[in-house]
């Protein structure tokens, strides 16, 4: 460690373990730069993917963008922050004073989003058969997996249109946030797979191809499932397999649009050990799939109004001020034991942020305080709209935004 | 000494993500093996998170002891592993491992995990029923089940697994093991406990959890305010800072008394935070009223400095166990 430092001896103090430096993120441009077209947040549960979805929106619309934001399931709060009593899978307009853009949000139906796949390809006939199809009620409204298929499935047609400047895409709360890029192709697997080839079509393959393999497992599945699923599953996906070709072409199809240039990721975090592991598992599963990686949102941060004073001081003071006396000691004393507080906090975070960068140095991070990521109108939507795209040096207390705290001073 | 073991023996812990529902788990079933009990603590969502917080190597499908307690109690934990649990529902109910296995292999497993909707939630459900209800020797195998269940955007759906399953299999053995489920979920063997933080968006999940479990008749039980932090601020300057907010000048006097008149702007920079401070005291005040007004028993968990270990564990679990104790009281 010490070998390494010699090169560097203006400092007198011995170094720390040298942390890389996280790259600045500068949503401004990203946002506003006119090839961007789709933006998709993940992340783990919890963690602001709906907020920083409409913020950035809020940011594309003042830029004079047309911008839809496709969220999956909003808060009300959230929903009635924009101003929207209904977000009915259809692009509603928020009301945004001065913007010179537009910014419309919609929030998926996935049943919706199904049955219009099915009405688009079917004749009313065979549409309401399918419709009547238990498995189909089962299949469109609680299937693992359909969530994210039809959130790819409408953002495919909102992309289709070319009426939007920018889509930003909400990604639904999953198990496993790596859900929204297995789940489409988990389903298409599913609906286009042998397994269901073999069990509803033993009437084209013939009996002779039907082995006795397959007899076998026909007759577990069956005693698990019951006789009466199969035969639903069986009747769904032949009238689906008439209608409109694979599933597999389609979510390959959404899959592949996510890859074109245009599209970023976006994987937003809190400075918390669990959301990191999760966003750690995102940005190495991103890379994996050659899905082009904008950067982090590190989300509800606690930077200090002032890094002049460390937690150790602050304590100390305290107590300077309490054996003082005087006017105000006490409230001066808790003053100062806030800031403490939060210093111990903020360092806690950086700590968390650093262990990150130094896993991903090549990550671009930026930070959003606490005060501005938790939004209950459209003014906090501001506020972190701000915190979002300012860029990443200017700040009042000069910490660039890509960090809790200064470099070095802890 | 010991409390009266209470008529709860599986105890569903869930919450919105974030909210430290696992840590809650653990900790509970830390409170009820204290006294020599023994309790199986449930994994059902594949993260690994008790392995992490009990310090031990991932968990294999296997019920394995992760701590023990006082008087000679134990928790065991198990991590459910979706194709296990089917593998061993087909041994249990038709005999068939050796066949399952082969299953496995050309994918079929997979197929039927996924092809019903709530299959999945059935296997994980089983197993928690099958654990609850184990006995050997003509007792209970666990005095408690403690169970890390899906947050709660999803609990009610995971627990109501007849409900979910009706559509489609009006008959069958799914049929008969989720109605089975379903016996003891709903039975006051068992209790839902939420998990919230004192903040907007977690209090109105709890909320409308409530609301949907008990509209589906799943027994409600206690709300867990985790992470709660005490205020750095004495209660009168709590309460002038989240009114008035306070200004440099509020504080500049007794800065400087204490000599720190050179840092620029120290003053008015912590009269900044100490309003931030008060101010989110008060949103939090309101917030635990919204939870009192919730009308379920309600116990609070101090925010812990530094990470969670098992002596952090234990605290929470002293806690919790408090709470039991004056749960059976009332």
């Amino acid at each position: 460690m010490t070998q390494t430092t010699q090169r560097t001896r203006r400092h007198p103090r011995p170094p720390a373990p040298p942390t890389p430096e996280a790259l600045p993120l500068e949503f401004a441009e990203l946002v506003t730069d006119p090839d961007t077209r789709i933006v998709v947040c993940c992340g783990a549960g919890g963690v602001g993917k709906t907020t920083t979805s409409a913020a950035l929106g809020l940011a594309a619309a003042q830029a004079g963008r047309t911008v839809v934001v496709l969220t999956i399931d909003p808060a009300r709060r959230l929903a009635q922050s924009l101003g929207l009593m209904e977000l009915d899978n259809e692009p509603r307009r928020v009301d945004v004073p001065g913007a010179p853009g537009e910014l419309h949000a919609m929030m998926l139906d996935m049943k919706r989003t199904f049955d219009d796949i099915v009405v688009a390809h079917s004749t009313p006939e065979r549409a309401q058969q399918i419709f009547e199809n238990p498995f189909y009620q089962a299949l469109s409204s609680s299937f693992a997996g359909t969530q994210e298929y039809m959130a790819m499935e409408k953002l495919g047609q909102l992309r289709a249109g070319d009426h939007w400047d920018l889509i930003i895409v909400d990604t639904p709360p999953s198990r496993s946030a790596l859900d929204f890029l297995d789940a489409p192709n988990r389903m298409s697997r599913f609906l286009d797979g042998t397994m269901i080839r073999l069990l509803t079509a033993p009437s084209r393959t013939g009996f002779k191809i039907a082995s006795a393999s397959f007899m076998f497992f026909s007759r577990i599945i069956s005693k698990i499932l019951g006789g009466q699923l199969l035969r639903d599953i069986s009747s769904f996906v032949a009238a689906l397999d008439t209608m409109f070709g694979g599933f597999r072409e389609r979510a390959t199809a959404t899959y592949e649009l996510l890859r074109r240039p245009g599209t970023w990721f976006l994987v937003v975090a809190t400075p918390e050990p669990d959301a990191l592991r999760e966003a750690s598992y995102f940005v190495d599963r991103l890379s994996a799939e050659q899905m082009p990686l904008a950067g982090l949102v590190l989300n509800r941060t606690h930077p200090p109004t002032t890094t002049a004073l460390s937690a150790t001081r602050a304590e100390g003071a305290a107590e300077e001020v309490l054996e003082a006396g005087g006017e105000d000691a006490e409230l001066a004393a808790g003053a100062l034991r806030v800031h403490a507080e939060r210093m111990t906090q903020a360092a806690r975070e950086q700590h968390l942020a650093d262990r990150f960068t130094s896993a991903h140095p090549e990550v671009a991070v930026r930070t959003v305080p606490a005060a501005a990521g938790d939004v209950h109108d459209l003014d906090g939507l501001r506020d972190m709209a701000d915190a979002l795209t300012g860029p990443d040096g200017d700040t009042p207390t000069g910490v660039p935004r890509r960090r809790i705290l200064p470099a070095r001073r802890r | 000494m010991s409390p009266v073991p209470s008529s709860v023996r599986c105890h569903v812990v869930t919450g919105k993500g974030g909210t430290g529902k696992t840590t809650v788990a653990a900790a509970l079933a830390l409170a009820l093996a204290a006294d020599g009990r023994q309790v199986l603590l449930v994994e059902t969502e594949g993260r690994q998170g008790i392995a992490q917080l009990f310090d031990t190597p991932p968990l294999p499908y296997e019920e394995r002891r992760v701590a023990l307690a006082r008087g000679g109690g134990e928790v065991r934990a198990l991590a459910i592993d979706v194709e296990e649990a089917l593998l061993e529902y087909l041994e249990m109910f038709y005999n068939l491992r050796r066949a399952g296995r082969a299953l496995r292999r050309v994918g079929a497993v997979d197929f039927a995990t996924t092809i019903a909707p709530g299959l999945r939630d059935v296997l994980l459900t089983g197993k928690v029923k099958e654990a609850v209800t184990r006995r050997h020797d003509g007792r209970p195998v666990y005095d408690a089940v403690v169970v890390d269940a899906p947050p709660t955007g999803r609990i009610t759906r995971f627990l109501n697994v007849t409900g979910e399953m009706a559509g489609l299999t009006r008959s069958g053995p799914i049929k008969t093991q989720s109605d089975g489920v379903m016996a003891v979920l709903k039975s006051p063997q068992t209790a839902v406990h939420l998990v919230t933080l004192l903040e907007d968006m977690p209090v109105q999940e709890t909320a409308d959890a409530i609301a949907e479990l008990s509209a589906v008749g799943l027994p409600v039980g206690s709300v867990v305010v985790n992470m709660a932090a005490e205020p750095a601020l004495p209660e009168p300057a709590l309460a002038r800072a989240s009114e008035a907010g306070l200004i440099g000048a509020d504080l500049a006097p007794a800065l400087t008394a204490a000599g720190l008149q050179d840092v620029p702007g120290l003053a008015d920079a912590l009269a900044a935070e100490a309003t931030e401070h008060a101010r989110r005291w008060a949103a939090q005040d309101e917030l635990r009223d919204e939870v009192e007004a919730l009308g379920r028993p309600t116990v609070e968990l101090p925010l812990l400095p530094g990470p969670i270990d098992l002596g952090a564990l234990f605290q929470l679990a002293g806690r919790l166990e408090e709470h039991l104790r004056t749960e059976v009281a009332a």
